[in-house]
């Protein structure tokens, strides 16, 4: 079970990112989690939204480079050694981790990351076979 | 002091009945041996009896560096090719490079024209010269170093690379004389300057070319270096540089006018301006065998005086470069074509053709950076996607123009979209 992650590529450049933000604003769009990555010149922020599709065309709209990525969101009990036991599954095999951001903290103990994975198919079903709770983008939409 | 007293002091009188003899026999061996000026020569109806002197050269038709593309790669080559001893190349405008081939005959006029260049500088057979131009396709290096033998000179084989070594031999050898381009020298100097070393050397003159430069810098490597800079012109087309040097008098350089006849034209109507007007060079060589070209269109932009020179020289002289009548840049001694950046990156895998060339200098070395927008197509969301995609694009302009370039990726519709003919380049370098 797969979600979809909006990237959208930014220069580093004053206001930039308040910008895409105010794109994803204006489209009536809400964000629960995003991470930033960055290099000297530019970076990439990558979000988990209630409609990325629509925050998608409303960026491009806008002249952004964005695009939907696959991705899983993965939800853990929030307690000492979830997450390590989860990756402990994945990393016996030969599926690289390509980044990894978490979510906003949910209530009921629990806590959700976002993971991009080589191999989303399997790493999916690794996940599911050793107990773990993976979100749909519906699953998500709810949570906004 | 004056290598060919002869050649370079003769009276004007004289020298124009030596370039007609040369011209009429030029154009005759070109339209017997090379079939592109015949037809082009036919196609006017003009025939090889019609020049009976330079008074006739503007009745020829002119040559581009398309001509020497469309018969790439030895087409207007006017001996055969076993008479040829050494060719090189330079970029040009698209992916095929221009080729240019020489007799032995050739090497040895070239030897001369360097050798007179060096001479005004004031090289002689007891000097020690470093050559650090780059050697290889690229003219400058062996030209330089044929010149400087020729002389009699000391010749170090340095080419480019490696300053420190540079530097290092300039002190061990007592090197006398330099000769690379004025923007390698400039920085040369100023390491030399950071180590102290300014004092330990013997360093009296430089011969410096392959780019535009100020008379500015000029002053400055001077200054820095406590030697002589004189400004040395050629291209690899009319035979490479020493073409044409200033003298100690810095007042314009003097053009081996017994090899190339000169001509200065409008570049909107083609015909010749007035003696001291500003326009396109234009070269007629009428000794070289290998390769004559008949009225070539250098695309530099400069005036020429036919005054005495004080230095007791008639040969012509043409003044500093004042720009190019097309849109070729000359990063570090490098001939680029904006059109050459974009066929590279085209060859990219979903590029989009919206670049910008920026072109600087940063303690005096030439600085290219081309920026791309990324567009949807063909953007990663991952840091080493759009990592291995830079990579990717520089291999394939370094591949194209033989440089390094910084890649920087930019969003969409950041490069201004023109009206009109789009900015490609902007050089923020100020060389004229």
């Amino acid at each position: 079970m797969q979600a979809k992650q909006l990237s959208v590529f930014i220069e580093n450049r004053e206001g930039r990112l308040d910008e895409v933000l105010a794109v994803i604003a204006a489209a009536k769009v809400n964000i629960l989690s995003l991470s930033l990555a960055d290099t000297s010149e530019y970076g990439l922020l990558r979000l988990i939204v209630s409609d990325p599709a629509k925050a998608d065309a409303a960026l491009r709209a806008n002249g952004f480079s964005s695009m939907l990525t696959d991705v899983l969101v993965v939800r853990l009990d929030n307690k000492v050694g979830s997450l390590q036991s989860f990756l402990a599954e994945i990393s016996k095999t030969e599926i690289n981790l390509e980044y990894m951001y978490g979510l906003t903290i949910e209530k009921e103990g629990k806590a959700s990351l976002v993971i991009k994975a080589s191999d989303l198919a399997k790493a999916s079903s690794i996940l599911l076979s050793s107990g773990a709770e993976l979100l749909s983008a519906e699953d998500i939409a709810k949570l906004c | 002091m004056i290598w060919n007293e002869k050649m370079e002091t003769m009276s004007r009188d004289d020298l124009i009945a030596l370039q007609s003899e040369r011209l009429v026999a030029t154009v005759k061996r070109v339209y017997d041996n090379v079939p592109a000026y015949r037809a082009k020569m036919d196609a006017i109806g003009l025939k090889p009896e019609d020049i009976k002197g330079v008074e006739d050269l503007t009745k020829l038709p002119f040559t581009t560096k398309a001509d020497l593309r469309e018969n790439y790669p030895f087409g207007l080559f006017a001996v055969p090719q076993d008479e040829i001893v050494r060719v090189h190349a330079s970029s040009g405008t698209t992916g095929k490079p221009t080729v240019v081939g020489y007799t032995a005959k050739d090497i040895e006029m070239w030897s001369e024209c360097v050798a007179r260049c060096m001479t005004m500088a004031g090289v002689t057979k007891k000097d020690i010269v470093q050559v650090a131009y780059g050697y290889g396709l690229f003219t400058g290096g062996l030209g330089a170093h044929y010149g400087a033998e020729y002389i009699g000179a000391t010749t170090v084989p340095m080419g480019t690379g490696n300053t420190q070594k540079l530097v290092t031999l300039m002190k061990d050898f007592g090197a006398t004389a330099i000769a690379c381009t004025p923007s390698y020298l400039l920085h040369i100097s100023e390491v030399l300057k950071e180590a102290g070393e300014i004092g330990n050397l013997k360093l009296k003159a430089a011969i410096c070319g392959a780019e535009p430069w100020t008379e500015e810098m000029r002053l400055q490597i001077e200054r820095n270096l406590n030697i002589h800079a004189h400004d040395i012109y050629g291209l690899s087309e009319v035979m490479g540089p020493g073409v044409a040097c200033d003298c100690e008098f810095h007042e314009g350089l003097h053009v081996c006018e017994d090899y190339f006849i000169p001509e200065i034209i409008s570049p909107t109507t083609l015909e010749p301006v007035a003696p001291g007007e500003t326009g396109e060079l234009v070269f007629t060589t009428i000794s070289k065998e290998g390769l004559p070209l008949i009225r070539y269109r250098t695309r530099d932009l400069t005036s020429i005086t036919y005054d005495k020179c004080k230095c007791g020289r008639t040969t012509c002289r043409i003044s500093r470069f004042k720009g190019r009548s097309d849109d070729m840049l000359i990063i570090r001694g490098v001939n680029v074509f904006p059109s050459q950046v974009e066929e590279a990156l085209l060859g990219v895998d979903g590029v989009s053709p919206h670049y910008l060339i920026k072109v600087d200098r940063v303690n005096n070395l030439d600085t290219l950076e081309i920026m791309v927008e990324v567009d949807g197509k063909f953007f990663s969301d991952e840091i080493k996607g759009l990592e291995a995609l830079s990579v990717k694009i520089g291999k394939a302009v370094q591949q194209m123009i033989g440089l390094n370039a910084k890649i920087k990726l930019v969003e969409p519709r950041t490069i201004e979209r023109s009206m009109g003919k789009a900015v490609r380049v902007i050089d923020n370098r100020k060389l004229v």
